[in-house]
């Protein structure tokens, strides 16, 4: 199997190429261990910091957005994460998929940076980045994923919907990640919440400055003031020095380059999550604060773009997740949906993480679809785009039309992918 | 001295240790300060639908228009319609209960209170900041008479701006913003909210 070239992809492949030349990298084929020549100063900098292999490519893809903040200068709506290429749970941070709203991540210095939590409390504090970090860490395994992954409407709806999609266009607007820092509970509990408290609004440091109302219930369950993914400090696209952690929660909820966390009595309204996240149903009235993450899963491999070579043995392998808990099951469909088969889970499986599955399969060189669905440990089970279609009201052909402004979040559904006979892999979600 | 303040240093240790036991959150001695009067006022920009937050001024459609025109016409266009560069303002009025609502400040926004913040918070892009609180009533109320929400002479201030009815308002699930928080009482199940 390999992987679409786009020409952008091919461009950057070209790109990573010539820097590796430049840096003194010596080309495969040479029979070579190290080139002879290999300046000191390339060869410096892999051994203080590594670098991946220049044979490895993916890269993580952006999406032109409807309007640039500054004139000339294009706004992204989202870089998505190459999940086709994805091995096992944890996405380096370097491919980990981003979305901050337009904004360009600030440049912070931890050692000035403060967090002020204020408002309903006995003892408004502020903290250093140093202050934080003196308090007992914990290390969780989350997803994080943006509430219009996968959705038919909105911006990104046509790419989705393309027959051609990669798993990167249609499912990249997740992630997983080992985050690492203390718990928001152990900080509320230092400023002391007051009688009467039920929300806290969180604010990032950034231009635009993005703000989030979240409910003190769920601050005080598993929210996480976190420094560290995947075992260093974070990258600054992710939040650098600081962001919260909302396990399981849309993505929005996650602010990053946190610097207050003010404590109310009700939502604040800021304009993302008052205006931008609620979906339209057809009635007109629109649902705000849906908050969970519903169960769902994705085969990475064969996925759309790819190309099976071969009639023969495969392990048909992919994520599943769910904001709800664990994943406990995760059938595979190779016919199309007509029998469906457990699939491996492996280890470690954590709650509102990203759980790898395998099914070993044969393909005897007919046309087929593939599908995965997953069940978490409430008991809920991925839907399919028809049953999500029934809840939301709508008919199948809701789906068909050019991106909707309703923008429905929180899609769901089942993934078909669709083997053809000279063993392309398509998309085969209408 | 020294050993007698040794030895109640091991007793908190010790009643932290219980306290710990007994899933109580330990007490961190001497991590953070506290924050001043000064230091909130200057860090808290956050305007809920209630206003409580709003600082002294105001300002008139009349005054806005000159800031907008100013400020925020190049991106928004002369009369708030939107152009490529931002999203439209002003208009966009239309039934929501089709495939394609118009989501337009008008015709979606919940709460004026947004616009204030949001205006105060983010714009004009790179110069965040830069707009004293009566340019932002200014602009909040040039946008609110341009959309026909408010009279054109209305003062808008602290006390007018968190009375403002924005035409959408009662077009959310659940309607009272107390009933948001617990999606279990909403009948959200799985990731979807009726």
């Amino acid at each position: 199997m390999s992987s679409k070239q786009s020409p952008r992809r091919q461009f950057l492949k070209n790109g990573a190429a010539l820097a590796g030349f430049a840096a003194g990298a010596i080309s495969s084929g040479s029979g070579k261990l190290f080139a002879a020549d290999t300046p000191a100063a390339g060869a410096e900098a892999l051994h203080a910091y590594g670098a991946r292999s220049h044979f490895e490519d993916d890269v993580r893809m952006g999406r032109i957005a409807m309007w640039p903040v500054v004139p000339g200068v294009q706004r992204d709506y989202g870089f998505r994460s190459p999940l086709q290429d994805s091995i096992g749970i944890i996405t380096p941070a370097p491919l980990h998929f981003i979305i901050s709203h337009g904004h360009e991540p600030p440049d912070i210095n931890p050692r000035e940076h403060r967090v002020m939590i204020h408002g309903m409390v006995d003892r408004p504090l502020i903290f250093t980045l140093d202050e934080i970090k003196r308090l007992p860490s914990l290390s969780r395994l989350h997803f994080l994923e943006c509430h219009g992954n996968s959705a038919t409407s909105g911006p990104t709806g046509d790419p989705r919907k393309a027959p051609n999609a990669t798993v990167q266009e249609t499912h990249g607007l997740t992630s997983c990640s080992i985050w690492t820092g203390v718990p928001l509970s152990v900080l509320l509990s230092q400023v002391g919440v007051q009688k009467g408290a039920s929300w806290i609004v969180a604010e990032g440091t950034e231009e635009g400055k993005h703000t989030k109302s979240i409910p003190l219930e769920k601050a005080m369950d598993d929210c996480l003031l976190v420094y560290g993914q995947n075992g260093e400090a974070l990258r600054p696209e992710q939040g650098y020095p600081l962001r919260l952690l909302v396990p399981g929660w849309q993505g929005i909820n996650n602010v990053k380059w946190l610097r207050r966390i003010y404590v109310v009595d009700q939502p604040y309204m800021g304009m993302m999550e008052s205006t931008k996240y609620p979906s339209v149903r057809l009635d007109g009235k629109s649902r705000w604060f849906e908050s969970e993450m519903g169960p769902k899963s994705v085969i990475t491999r064969p996925s759309g773009g790819q190309q099976l070579s071969a009639r023969g043995f495969y392990e048909i392998t992919g994520l599943a997740w769910s904001g709800g808990g664990a994943i406990r099951r995760v059938e595979v469909s190779a016919d199309g949906g007509r029998t469906w088969k457990d699939a491996q889970l492996q280890e470690p499986i954590a709650r509102k993480a990203h759980t790898r599955f395998g099914l070993p399969w044969t393909w005897n060189g007919e046309e087929t679809v593939l599908q995965s669905r997953c069940t978490d440990d409430q008991g809920h089970v991925q839907p399919t785009l028809a049953e999500l279609a029934k809840f939301w009201g709508v008919d199948m052909d809701y789906f068909r039309l050019p991106p909707t402004t309703a923008d429905m979040g929180n899609l769901n559904a089942i993934q078909p992918w669709r083997v053809s006979r000279d063993g392309s892999v398509s998309n085969a979600l209408l | 001295m020294r050993y007698f303040n040794f030895s109640l240093a091991l007793a908190v240790v010790a009643v932290a240790g219980c306290a710990a036991a007994f899933a109580q959150a330990p007490s961190y001695a001497n991590l953070g300060r506290t924050a001043t009067k000064e230091e909130i006022q200057a860090w808290n920009q956050s305007i809920g639908p209630q206003g409580k937050e709003l600082p002294p001024g105001s300002g008139t459609a009349k005054e806005g228009e000159k800031i907008f025109t100013e400020k925020c016409a190049v991106c928004h266009g002369p009369g708030g319609e939107g152009s490529q560069l931002a999203p439209r303002l002003v208009g966009g009025r239309g039934p929501l209960n089709s495939p394609t609502p118009s989501r337009t400040l008008a015709n979606y926004w919940p709460f004026a209170t947004t616009i204030w913040d949001y205006i105060n918070r983010a714009m004009p892009p790179k110069q965040e900041g830069s707009l004293s609180a009566s340019d932002v009533y200014a602009l909040t109320a040039f946008i609110l008479v341009r959309n026909e929400i408010i009279p054109e002479t209305q003062v808008i201030d602290a006390a007018s701006l968190p009375k403002v009815k924005m035409p959408n308002r009662d077009g959310f699930t659940p309607q009272r913003l107390q009933d948001i928080h617990d999606l279990r009482a909403r009948g959200c199940t799985a990731g979807h909210c009726p």
